[in-house]
């Protein structure tokens, strides 16, 4: 006996554990796309557009002098998280040094849970893109910054609010694509 | 034989007493923390359960070892020590590290998904199924809804 011939309907349910199969299958890949994303893991900081906090910290090429944000504010400044224990701030020394080289604003280093000699080694290694170096030892005012590692680049505006926040390394495509937008921003808002 | 291994040994353990002093090392503090009392310790370790690390971002700030969780410890005893309460000082760590930090968010338009979604998900699958075996046990004949009484199962 032939089986009875499938109906439309029937022919088209059929189809349908493969169209299951597939929308899955595409959701995966778009997962797995998603992963490639370097920054996946950075999370979004509230503190952009609210003011940086009040801070007052030692610089680390003159032991005793404290620089406080109130010293700072007036103007725009870059503020670099770093460490020498950081890998990847390697990575965006280059990219942060021809940033300065434009002094198109302040930039400026965070120093971040380092030994004193070990950070003045690593500038004097690879260089010093900083106008000035803040550091912070212990860490405690970096929680205020909801800093989490480095390295991480804030931009401040001249009125002291946060403008830009970038966790990872300041790569050439970072600093083309997000970075100098919001520099030639707030150049243009002065 | 074995005294080649004995000195690709011996050039090893030196090469790891060499390392550390080699390599660059994120200051950390180690020690742990120490409570006044147990009541203390219980409502630390209930809060630390319920943050999130930032930096290794599946675990809770009581099981991470990353360095920031370390000081983020610290900091919570501290904020429990100036006599915050629990929503306060969730509040001071999202005001900095935002809402991510805390593993139950607050119910709120932007988690309504995170929130519902798994019912939501569960609630299409039972409809789905009701749906097919209402389908079927309408298109079974009859003769096979009534099994024979000797058959055993």
């Amino acid at each position: 006996m032939s089986p009875p011939a499938a109906t439309p309907r029937r022919s088209a349910v059929r189809w349908l554990p493969l169209a299951a199969f597939a929308a899955l299958a595409a959701l995966l890949f778009a997962g797995v796309m998603l992963s490639r994303n370097q920054d996946r893991e950075a999370l979004p900081s509230p503190l952009i557009g609210k003011p940086a906090p009040e801070f007052e910290l030692p610089v680390l090429h003159e032991p005793g002098r404290l620089v406080s944000s109130q010293e700072l504010a007036g103007a725009p400044y870059l503020l670099n998280v770093w460490g020498s224990w950081c890998p990847e701030c390697r990575i965006e020394h280059p990219v942060l040094t021809r940033f300065a080289e434009t002094k198109r604003m302040r930039v400026i280093g965070y120093n971040l849970k380092d030994e004193h000699a070990d950070a003045l080694r690593w500038l004097e290694q690879f260089g010093n893109p900083y106008w000035l170096v803040l550091t912070d030892y212990s860490g405690d005012k970096a929680i205020d910054w909801g800093i989490y590692g480095a390295p991480e680049t804030f931009i401040v505006d001249g009125d002291g609010i946060i403008r830009w926040k970038h966790v990872g390394p300041v790569t050439e495509e970072v600093m083309q694509r997000d970075l100098l937008p919001v520099v030639a921003r707030l150049e243009a808002e002065r | 034989m074995s005294r080649l291994a004995g000195v690709l040994l011996g050039v090893l353990l030196a090469a790891v007493a060499v390392c550390p002093a080699v390599l660059n090392a994120q200051v950390v503090d180690l020690a742990p923390l120490e409570f006044r009392d147990a009541a203390e310790a219980e409502r630390f370790h209930d809060l630390a359960v319920e943050l999130r690390c930032v930096k290794c971002q599946n675990q809770s700030l009581a099981d991470s070892d990353a360095a920031i969780a370390r000081d983020l410890r610290n900091e919570v005893l501290l904020l429990i020590r100036q006599g915050r309460s629990d929503t306060e000082i969730k509040e001071y760590l999202v005001a900095r590290y935002g809402e991510f930090v805390l593993y139950r968010p607050a119910v709120r338009a932007s988690t309504w998904l995170l929130w519902f979604g798994p019912a939501l998900l569960l609630l299409a699958g039972g409809a789905a199924v009701a749906w097919v075996v209402r389908r079927r046990a309408r298109a079974l004949p009859e003769t096979v809804a009534q099994p024979a009484d000797e058959q055993e199962w």
